[in-house]
């Protein structure tokens, strides 16, 4: 009995719309599995905006506090700091944070000192090349890599960036660290990983 | 297969398509041999066209394995096989991880469907006598699937490490301590621990997520290629192989499994998933049988609930070796219950060689053969329900008697298949 | 086979019937407890209900239990923001995003009441049986407790005798003493039991009985909803799913086989 001897012009539609409506039932099946991939509320509970208190940090001291599991320095600038950041202006790759800006620097940041309060800098310490952590900050003269220049250096490729976090020309890294979403809850309150327009 | 060489036909439902289609099938052909088994397996794999409602259980219990194996894979992403952190991982998947619950409820809902199917399956069987030569085979492979079942089923039901994981565990295992001699040693071997433990767990966890599912998609293999080797059976019991087309070589009452029983089976799928969502959705603990209530109590090493029973699926056996009160020969109670126990699941085996009828389907049997086969059923299903039940003195009584005649019914097989007045077998099938 | 339905029909009939004595005589034999009350339904889906009874449940619960796997921001789904969250009801931790842990130790816990307090994540559904939900033992548990000087706490409870937990909304409730009479043992004669006759408040609370009773149902009604938070969204969710294959996908499917079936006779 071969499907030529009968007509089937019923059989195609019925073919036809048991595969859309199953097809669709299908798809919709998978989308708890897929969505099970996404972090559990433990994870975004790990992931919660972190509450830094300031008061205490020195000109010129780094400190550093985990957020999402990665370090995110807080460093306070000295003048002579934010004065480097006028002459490294030429040596960097992206002085106005343009590449990728949603990911990298959030709105208000986007100024020379990549900040909110021009002294304080907050920024992930993870070089934006292969994901070391760069160490520094380095004085004028003290890095072969900076030359006469202060800023942070990448100990893995020897990638330099800035006293804003912004990465010299022609270095492995290819863009400026990332700086994340943070405000301040008070003069001396920071919170780390929330803005005012962040949900 | 000469017709495996020639250009495959294909409609997409797409006319642009059944070309370039077609060319790839070729190709593909010229190197596996993908049409072959096409062939062999659905669209030249002549069924007989009589099946009716019984015959939705095979195609159904592929259904549910394909579900428990996706389910259970995402589960071992979040679930965790240790004593300290398993019963909080499962409720970290209820309520953490996202659309964890739902997983979860199909996969417990699984687990027990896969044997309200598999049971219905195995009642087919008896049926129309579909373990009737030449399918020996098929239902041995089929018993080893059920055998299998059990084993997975048991081992998985430790993972959530409630009350009742840990107490089902300890109950089973400490039955292997009845065997003579060895018996104490053994359960501590198998338990890896002098109780249940974190070996126990981990070890449970192993044999349930790798071990028996390859064991169970290799027995599930062998029960399909043995069907297709002799051919399905059919509620009149009739070899359609035995009443071919003489110009095709196609039995007469046989019809291509694709696309008509593809469709049919469809039908059933659709049909089954509405009530196995119904209980996903509605009733996930349906009453306490498919999640039981003491087994959202963390396992405790030091205190055994109140009330403990297996799960509903085991209850049957569970109230054979309850049923075993008398030290016979000299033996201990303990040790006839296990023995009891594991015949009352082996007997199975043996069927094919116990049934003497002259004929298969239930339907030209005497009338009296269906008496047996309801009285069968009935004390089968007493005995699930005492399962479930505590102990008490009438339980016991009535279970000892459904347990005469649970093993009346298999080891009297031989003399009663037999006996009464047997109607004409039809020489081809019947449509009804 | 009509033969098969009548035969069934004929022996269903006595074997239901032996079946509900015997479940009749098992009752009774598992039960040994008082018959429990019935908790109100309706609270484990009323938001201010629910409200009500974290509150309850904060300040009068997770002292000595956890609730190991709630967070507190989940409180969101029954209508309360995280700063209402964070203000009203963070005792135990200093995050939104944590547990419900209690500040009692299990050692502690251990030594004080005997055993550590269970975790009360689940024990709506743990306490489950077939005297009733685990909501109906919740609510009687609660406000059977009452005086008994021979108890190391001073507390004993009618729905879970010589309980190691002391009555913790005494305050709430008032005090209580039950009043026990002797009557013959219906099984064996020559012996007496204790009938529970009734409860006499002998120290009022800040609460009238219908206070109470309302408070412990919005309480039971917040430990039903934590035993499965997504209770409501997964019986929603299962009558989309119930439409979709009914109304759907179980006409294609009659259809497609139809349609090939109809040559087939």
């Amino acid at each position: 009995m071969s499907n030529a001897e009968i007509d089937d012009s019923g059989r195609r539609s019925a073919i036809v719309a048991t595969s859309v409506v199953g097809g669709i039932g299908a798809l919709c099946t998978a989308v708890p599995f897929v969505a099970s991939f996404a972090p559990s509320e433990k994870a975004r509970a790990a992931g919660a905006p972190v509450e830094v208190d300031i008061s205490q940090l020195k000109e010129g001291e780094l400190i550093v506090r985990e957020w999402r599991g990665k370090p995110v320095w807080i460093l306070k600038r000295s003048k002579e700091m934010l004065d480097s950041l006028a002459k490294t202006e030429a040596k960097v790759a992206d002085p106005k944070s343009e590449r990728k800006p949603s990911e990298l620097t959030p709105e208000y940041c986007r100024n020379q000192a990549r900040s909110i309060k021009p002294e304080i800098l907050v920024a992930v310490g993870i070089c934006s090349h292969l994901g070391c952590s760069p160490s520094g900050p380095f004085p004028g003269g003290a890095n072969v890599a900076l030359g006469e220049d202060m800023g942070f250096v990448c100990p893995c490729h020897g990638s330099t960036f800035d006293m804003a976090g912004r990465v010299w020309k022609a270095k492995p890294a290819p863009d400026n660290l990332e700086v994340p979403p943070h405000m301040y809850l008070s003069d001396t309150k920071l919170l780390i990983g929330e803005d005012k327009k962040g949900a | 297969m000469a017709a495996g060489k020639k250009e495959p036909v294909v409609f997409t439902g797409l006319g642009g398509l059944d070309k370039p289609v077609s060319n790839l099938l070729t190709w593909v052909d010229a190197r596996f041999p993908l049409m072959e088994n096409w062939k062999a397996h659905l669209s030249e794999y002549y069924a007989p066209k009589n099946f009716n409602f019984w015959y939705f259980f095979g195609s159904l219990a592929m259904l549910v394995l394909v579900i428990q194996i996706v389910t259970g894979i995402f589960l071992v992403m979040h679930y965790k096989p240790d004593a300290a952190k398993a019963f909080e991982s499962v409720e970290y998947i209820m309520r953490e991880v996202p659309w964890g619950w739902l997983v979860r409820y199909m996969h417990s809902t699984g687990a027990s469907m896969f044997f309200v199917v598999v049971y219905l399956h195995m009642f087919r069987g008896l049926l129309y006598g579909s373990y009737r030569k030449p399918r020996e085979l098929i239902w041995i492979f089929g018993v080893m699937i059920f055998l299998c079942l059990m084993g997975e089923a048991f081992f998985g039901y430790l993972l959530p490490w409630g009350q009742m994981s840990y107490w089902g565990a300890q109950v089973i295992v400490n039955l292997f301590s009845a065997i003579p001699l060895i018996g104490p040693d053994l359960a501590i071997w198998i338990r890896g621990d002098y109780v249940v433990g974190d070996a126990t767990l981990n070890r449970f966890f192993a044999f349930h997520v790798i071990a028996l599912p390859l064991v169970l998609l290799g027995l599930v293999a062998a029960h399909i290629l043995a069907l297709h080797e002799v051919g399905s059976n059919n509620p009149d019991g009739v070899e359609i192989k035995e009443n071919k087309d003489p110009k095709t070589g196609i039995p007469v009452d046989g019809i291509p499994f694709h696309p008509y029983y593809t469709v049919h089976d469809i039908l059933g799928v659709v049909i089954f998933l509405m009530v196995f969502s119904a209980i996903v959705f509605f009733a996930p603990e349906m009453g306490g049988y498919f999640l039981e209530y003491n087994n959202f109590i963390p396992a405790d090493p030091l205190k055994t609930p109140e009330h403990i029973a297996p799960v509903w699926y085991f209850t049957p056996y569970y109230s054979v070796l309850r049923a075993m009160v008398w030290p016979f020969f000299g033996i201990d109670a303990k040790v006839w219950g296990v023995i009891a126990m594991g015949a009352s699941t082996l007997i199975f085996f043996f069927l094919p060689w116990l049934d003497r009828s002259p004929v298969k389907s239930i339907r030209y049997r005497p009338t009296l053969h269906l008496y047996f086969y309801i009285v069968f059923v009935v004390a089968f299903l007493i005995l699930g329900y005492l399962g479930t039940l505590p102990p008490s003195p009438v339980g016991e009584l009535v279970s000892q008697v459904c347990t005469v005649i649970y093993f009346g019914f298999f080891l009297g097989m031989p003399w009663w298949s037999r006996w009464g007045q047997f109607k004409p077998v039809p020489a081809r099938v019947t449509m009804q | 086979m009509t033969i098969l339905k009548k035969i069934l029909g004929r022996v269903l009939k006595p074997v239901v019937a032996a079946a509900s004595v015997l479940a009749g005589a098992a009752a009774t034999a598992a039960g040994g407890g008082i018959a429990l009350d019935r908790a109100p339904a309706d609270r484990a889906t009323d938001v201010q209900a629910l409200q009500r009874g974290a509150k309850l449940f904060v300040n009068y619960c997770l002292n000595c239990h956890a609730a190991q796997s709630m967070r507190y921001n989940r409180l969101q789904d029954i209508g309360l923001t995280e700063a209402q969250i964070k203000e009203n009801l963070l005792f135990t931790a200093e995050k939104v995003g944590e547990l419900m842990t209690t500040s009692l130790s299990r050692k502690d816990g251990k030594e004080w009441f005997g055993a550590p307090p269970p975790d009360l994540s689940v024990i709506a559904r743990a306490r489950s049986s077939g005297a009733g939900s685990g909501a109906d033992w919740l609510y009687t548990y609660l406000r059977t407790f009452y005086r008994d000087p021979s108890r190391e706490t001073g507390w004993n409870n009618l729905a879970f005798s010589n309980v190691g937990m002391p009555h913790v909304l005494y305050e709430l409730q008032g005090e209580q003493v039950a009043k026990f009479v002797k009557v013959k043992d219906p099984h064996d004669a020559t012996k007496t039991i204790d009938k529970f006759e009734g409860f006499e408040i002998v120290k009022p609370g800040r609460m009238s009985r219908i206070e109470y009773d309302n408070a412990v149902a919005d309480l039971v009604g917040f430990m039903v909803w934590m035993g499965e938070p997504v209770a409501a969204q997964r019986k929603q969710l299962g009558i989309a799913v119930m439409i979709f294959l009914g109304l759907f996908l179980l006409p294609c499917a009659w259809w497609l086989n139809r349609s090939f079936w109809k040559d087939i006779h």
